[in-house]
């Protein structure tokens, strides 16, 4: 059962080879000579003032909490469109319906969010 | 999925709903002037709902594989809640321009939060329970800090959120417990073999953490830490709706998952439980509210020991303290939001006049508020012949039924306690002189709410047995 | 048969190892990328299960949209001085140490010495079907359409709040 796996696994374990090689092979192959003012934060070549750890705007948070909503609306649509045939002949247009009205709310939100100016950046 | 679209127009509250949120969308999204189609749009959609519900209530039916209940207990529910959202909507057109935010959305987010109620009311699955609360509670989070301006109202939305979401942990631990010792969502097969289950310590444990959860819905005692800040904190209105149609919709969750016990008179595991929060939401409610000069405060702490008297009728569980509690939420539902509409009307810009010094001389000012005032809170107190007497009367004779007399004494001294506070208020629009001078601007819409909701618990004191007939013929079901 | 039980025993220590590490790192960022690497360990667990919906969902969701929303919380807030819950002087640290006791136990009674309904048995076959995306759209487009319909409605009024609660200048 796993076994069937084995190429999804396999090209997951060469993409995080492939991360790790290109953030590391710097490190192991350039030159190293660090010395204080290499080492200091980069701050358009002025000395850095205050933590790093700015803080963010809440416009992000928006963006990232519809993101949320609307992949668990796509979440929603992959069983049924793998189901679909099944269920289309065994329920004919009901199998449709349903999934037409929870798009239609759903695209409504996005309607919504698009007229009350939710993705602009302002 | 069934098989006929019967079935489906069989869903007809639902539907209602559901289309009249998506139409409100479009609406709102379309209509520069949507803020004063919306409301009215908002009303006759409540009205409808509850005058479909209320005459197709014999119309018994559980639809789509054991998933969704319709007729019988549901429909009073929903006559309760879309009433009472009805009433809430109207005092809001004019209570919230002076509140500072006017928009749409808010009458949008008050149709999805009765839609979630509806659902819980209705679910005979706890995935349907679980997924009608989250959408009336996150309606709830919002519509408390619907005012970003202010700073109690994001304190309120804040705590609210906090701790309803940590409910709702509790409730899904539960539910997790449940489905791994049983296998099943459905609530017919908890029903049947109930006998079976609550042999196992698993699956007790899911349900206690079950109810954990949902007496933090219906604010008892110990669960109760949210609820004074969080109902002085939002609009006056939105609390007349969170503290009365989300107090019902939880009940109703308790009423059907506990039907087991009611039905099969089998043993009630959980007399101690219910007694012990009902003893305790009781006292705390009426002895904290004495203290209390916010008046919005005061009934926040009021409907904390409400929520012990309901829960009396939960620990006798029988049929006639069922029936005693549905007759008390439809009596607490009306005579609340009466009491916040006329607070939502006295109050002024910026959250000022809620304290119980404004209503001295409101006599004098205004005869008709304070007459109305004073009818809510003597049904609050629970003077005959108004409709929280008999609210009380049902459940405690209920009580005496199971055997639980000093539960209902204890009920009655509470009741006592509490006249105290309410008739606080009434002394002071009627015996005192006014201390500060300001003008009542009464919108018209709002005091129609006030009239409604004091018809309607002078009607449910005077005649009780219209309700109770209603309720009783279908709360076996 | 014997490689899930090595792949069990990988993934269950890479899940236990990274939430240790999840709660004792001093960096939250540091801590929810760990998190990262926790979620990734129990979607192969489910793997394990015959749960193969749960599992790219638990990546889908879990891995990649709900570890955005935690990653821009951690931005939003000052995370200078913060530490693991470990070194917390508070009696907080008792009452999450408490919880996670109860949990623990909890669990262990239902793995050595609870007894599941009469409803649950054991049927391998049955379980690899049940966990396929094929099963659970026949599941969730037939009996659970109801509860499908009204996912509907809270996520349109989720992203209704979202708007209004979050959204800078509004109207």
């Amino acid at each position: 059962m796993i076994l069937d796996y084995i190429p999804i696994i396999l090209v997951l374990i060469v993409a995080a080879i492939f991360g790790f090689a290109v953030v590391f092979s710097s490190e192991i192959f350039g030159p190293s000579r660090p010395n204080k003012v290499k080492t200091m934060s980069y701050e358009s070549g002025k000395d850095p003032v205050g933590t790093t750890h700015e803080r963010i705007s809440v416009k992000y948070y928006l963006v990232a909490m519809l993101f949320i909503i609307f992949d668990i609306e796509v979440i929603y649509v992959y069983p049924w469109a793998v189901e679909f045939k099944n269920l289309f002949s065994t329920y004919g247009i009901f199998a449709f319906l349903p999934m037409l009205f929870f798009l239609v709310v759903l695209e409504l939100g996005f309607l919504y969010i698009l007229m009350k100016g939710g993705l602009k950046w302002d | 999925m069934p098989s006929t679209i019967n079935e489906y127009f069989q869903l007809m509250p639902f539907l209602i709903i559901g289309i009249g949120i998506i139409l409100s969308v479009v609406i709102e999204i379309s209509s520069k002037s949507s803020k004063e189609i919306l409301p009215w749009f908002s009303i006759i959609l409540f009205f409808a709902t509850a005058l479909y519900s209320i005459t197709n209530i014999s119309e018994h039916a559980v639809l789509f594989g054991g998933m969704v209940e319709v007729g019988g207990k549901p429909a009073i529910f929903n006559f309760i809640f879309n009433l009472g959202a009805m009433l809430v909507v109207m005092s809001s057109i004019g209570y919230l321009k002076k509140y500072g935010t006017y928009f749409g959305e808010y009458y949008i987010l008050i149709q999805s939060s009765v839609l979630g109620m509806m659902v819980m009311a209705g679910s005979k699955d706890i995935l349907m329970i679980f997924l009608g609360l989250e959408l009336m509670s996150i309606c709830f989070y919002v519509l408390a800090g619907i005012n970003r301006n202010k700073l109690g109202a994001n304190e309120a939305a804040m705590k609210y959120f906090l701790l309803g979401s940590f409910t709702t942990g509790f409730i899904v631990y539960g539910i997790a417990l449940i489905y791994g010792t049983t296998g099943t969502t459905s609530i017919q097969n908890l029903i049947d073999n109930f006998g079976e289950y609550s042999s196992n310590i698993i699956f007790v444990t899911g349900l206690i953490l079950f109810l954990i959860g949902f007496s933090f819905k219906i604010a008892a005692v110990p669960f109760h830490m949210w609820v004074p800040d969080v109902y002085q904190g939002s609009a006056t209105t939105v609390t007349g709706l969170m503290s009365t149609t989300g107090k019902t919709a939880a009940f109703s969750v308790l009423i059907i998952m506990l039907t087991s016990i009611f039905t099969l008179n089998s043993a009630n595991i959980f007399k101690p439980y219910f007694s012990a929060i009902a003893v305790l939401s009781m006292f705390f409610g009426s002895i904290v509210a004495i203290s209390q000069n916010n008046l919005k405060r005061m009934l926040a702490y009021s409907s904390i020991s409400h929520a012990g008297y309901m829960a009396v009728g939960l620990a006798a569980a029988n049929s006639y303290s069922i029936s005693g509690i549905i007759f008390y939420l439809a009596a607490y539902a009306f005579m609340n939001i009466g009491a916040f509409s006329v607070i939502s009307i006295i109050e002024g810009e910026n959250d000022s006049r809620t304290d119980i010094n404004v209503y001295a001389g409101l006599n004098s000012k205004n005869p008709v508020l304070a007459a109305f005032m004073a009818l809510f809170m003597f049904a609050l107190a629970g003077i005959p012949p108004m409709a929280g007497f008999f609210g009380k009367y049902y459940v405690f004779v209920g009580a005496i039924e199971s055997n639980l007399t000093w539960l209902a004494i204890l009920g009655v001294i509470s009741s006592m306690i509490s006249v105290y506070f309410y008739l606080r208020v009434i002394v002071f629009m009627y015996f005192k002189d006014a201390e500060e001078n300001f003008e009542i601007e009464v919108a018209p819409y709002s005091l129609s709410s006030v009239v409604i909701s004091g018809v309607l618990v002078l009607m449910f004191g005077l005649f009780p047995d219209m309700l109770l007939r209603l309720i009783t013929a279908v709360v076996s079901l | 048969m014997k490689i899930d039980l090595i792949l069990f025993f990988l993934l269950a220590g890479i899940a236990v190892v990274t939430s240790i590490l999840v709660i004792t790192r001093r960096n939250a960022i540091i801590s929810a990328v760990f998190l990262v690497l926790n979620f990734f360990a129990l979607a192969g667990l489910y793997l394990l299960l015959n749960a193969q919906f749960i599992s790219v969902v638990q990546i889908i969701v879990y891995a990649g949209a709900i570890m955005v929303l935690f990653l821009f919380v951690l931005m939003l807030l000052r995370t200078d001085n913060e530490s693991p819950i470990l070194s917390d002087k508070r009696p907080l640290k008792y009452f999450a140490i408490l919880i996670s006791v109860f949990v623990f136990v909890q669990i262990a009674y239902l793995l050595f010495a609870g007894k599941p309904s009469r409803n649950i048995t054991p049927d391998e076959a049955a379980s690899i079907n049940s966990g396929t995306i094929q099963a659970i759209g026949k599941e969730l487009y037939t009996n659970y359409i109801i509860p499908f319909e009204v996912a509907g409605f809270l996520l349109l009024a989720a992203t209704i709040g979202a708007l209004v609660l979050a959204k800078k200048k509004f109207e």
